[in-house]
């Protein structure tokens, strides 16, 4: 029974983190369409640029919240540069700047950091959380801050002007000139957000698969899996997502023999497959009712 | 004096295609003002036009300022309330996230409320339905929707595209006597194209007969009402 409460909490702890790439991945999605395969590597290169910081000195929260500004800019930066005068190009063209973006990140990093595995250090430490051998102080925090700033960011879409503004940007732009709203820029603030959101996720997991330029292979297929499980299309689905596949691969990767953790990443995949074979809108991506 | 409303020798252009041939119009303010002509003849294109949503090359001014040039969102908040073909709905939100979207570029957060408040007195359909996606609503409900949409943005202007399609006839009735009073009471001017021309040109003082892209024929809207000639070349009823 332990056992299970306890790899459900750490399931949940790396769910959590999943669910994060997760919402990057169905932000993105939402505004522009197509699905950011490089979503990872940015959050890589903000988790680096964190790493800098702190071994020029610079304490762990000014770097983290450093971290999360700076790659807040480089989303815009990516929409303004890449993805922009891409706008009306063909689902091809984006795909191969996406691929691009994913490659260059990956070998910068590799160029400028190199590719040996470097240690991460852990906001809170790792001793047993309020003295509970269930779930480590860092597991906590990893639920906690990723959950914080989900219940942020889902007070932001539903209750500030810009939020609406880029909910309505995002389900129908040209509607959304019409009401004055400049779509332009509620995209480039979906690339910020969503880059931001992805540095979160990167400075929580690095310090659990250290610091690499490949270290966010895994989290990315694990977010693909989350974001398809719930539903491409629903924010609420991508987060509840990720912490079932948290969960699921923790669980099956202890209970069930022969499933050791050479196996979980390909669970993962199998649980695309599965999801996009019985039901491709996902749990959560509900149907829209309309009346014509 | 310059009229309210001003298009000078517009050409458009959909990529190769040139959908406007040098059409020129023009409207008093306060007046209702009607674009009529068959399917394909360019009056979506002339409202795209307006609001800059087209390649368009000619000159645009609204209360003698240039507005051609300047981009949708700079239009939209000179008072430009632009309802689209299809309404243009945001069908996943809520009718009350539908009515503030209406009001995006103004920041008097009192006057919003009132005004939403308005639009519910105003409509006590959309009152009922408050928190209901808008995708849920009947088409009648959604053209009034559109309608409180595009005065929340307090226009000085209102360009609708064909609000009768698709409703039925009772409803368009109601739909005409609401935009009637929407130009009395509010002082809105209204720019409206139909394919239904006998109802538009009831309210309309003003009408334009567009044919491939030119002006084929304006007039006072009664005249044009009359004139069986054009009655039966381009209107078709």
């Amino acid at each position: 029974m332990e056992l299970l409460i306890g790899q459900t909490l750490s399931g949940l702890a790396n769910g959590a983190i999943y669910a994060c790439i997760a919402l990057a991945l169905v932000m993105i999605y939402k505004t522009i369409d197509h699905l950011n395969i490089a979503q990872g590597e940015m959050a890589m290169i903000s988790t680096f640029f964190a790493w800098q910081l702190m071994e020029w000195g610079v304490p762990y929260w000014p770097a983290f919240f450093l971290t999360i500004f700076v790659a807040f800019c480089g989303g815009v930066a990516i929409d303004r540069v890449l993805f922009r005068p891409l706008a009306k190009a063909p689902v091809l063209t984006h795909l191969a700047g996406f691929v691009a973006l994913f490659m260059i990140l990956n070998s910068v990093a590799g160029l400028v950091w190199d590719f040996t595995i470097k240690p991460f250090p852990y906001p809170f430490g790792t001793s047993p959380f309020l003295g509970s051998s269930l779930i480590s102080t860092h597991q906590a925090a990893m639920i906690g801050i990723s959950m914080v700033l989900l219940f942020l960011l889902y007070l932001f879409f539903q209750f500030t002007r810009i939020g609406l503004a880029m909910r309505a940007a995002a389900t129908l732009p040209e509607s959304a000139r019409l009401v004055g709203i400049r779509t332009g820029r509620m995209v480039s603030l979906g690339w910020g957000m969503a880059s931001a959101i992805g540095a979160v996720a990167g400075m929580l997991i690095a310090p659990v698969v250290f610091l690499e330029p490949n270290m966010m292979a895994g989290i990315l297929l694990y977010g693909f899996a989350a974001a398809v499980l719930g539903g491409l299309s629903s924010p609420a689905g991508a987060v509840a997502g990720g912490l079932l596949v948290g969960v699921f691969e923790n669980l099956v990767g202890t209970f069930v023999p022969g499933v050791g953790h050479e196996i979980k990443l390909p669970l993962a995949l199998a649980l695309i497959i599965a999801v996009l074979a019985l039901k491709p809108n996902g749990l959560f991506g509900r149907k829209i009712t309309q009346r014509v | 004096m310059s009229a309210f409303l001003e298009a000078k020798d517009l050409d458009a252009f959909y990529g190769q295609v040139q959908a406007l041939h040098g059409l020129s119009l023009s409207m008093e303010r306060g007046t209702i003002t009607t674009l009529l002509g068959a399917n394909g003849a360019g009056k979506t294109t002339t409202l795209r036009a307006i609001c800059n949503m087209i390649r368009t090359s000619g000159t645009i001014s609204l209360n003698g300022q240039r507005i051609s040039g300047r981009s949708t969102e700079r239009i939209v908040e000179m008072g430009v309330a632009h309802v689209p073909q299809g309404r243009g709905t945001f069908t996943t939100l809520s009718v009350d996230e539908n009515l503030r979207l209406g009001a995006m570029t103004r920041t008097d957060h009192r006057g919003i409320e009132d005004d939403i408040e308005k639009m519910f007195a105003r409509f006590p359909i959309l009152k009922k339905r408050r928190s209901q996606q808008a995708g849920t609503l009947s088409g009648g409900e959604q053209q009034m929707l559109a309608v409180a949409r595009a005065l929340m943005l307090r226009p000085q202007l209102m360009l609708l595209d064909e609000p009768s399609f698709g409703l039925a006839p009772l409803v368009v009735q109601e739909l005409f006597e609401i935009l009637g009073q929407v130009n009395r009471d509010d002082g809105v001017s209204i720019l409206v194209v139909e394919q239904n021309a006998q109802l538009a040109l009831k309210i309309a003082t003003k009408a334009y007969v567009i044919a491939s892209g030119r002006i084929a024929m304006s007039g006072a809207a009664e005249e044009i009402a009359q004139d069986d000639e054009v009655r039966k070349s381009y209107l078709g009823y």
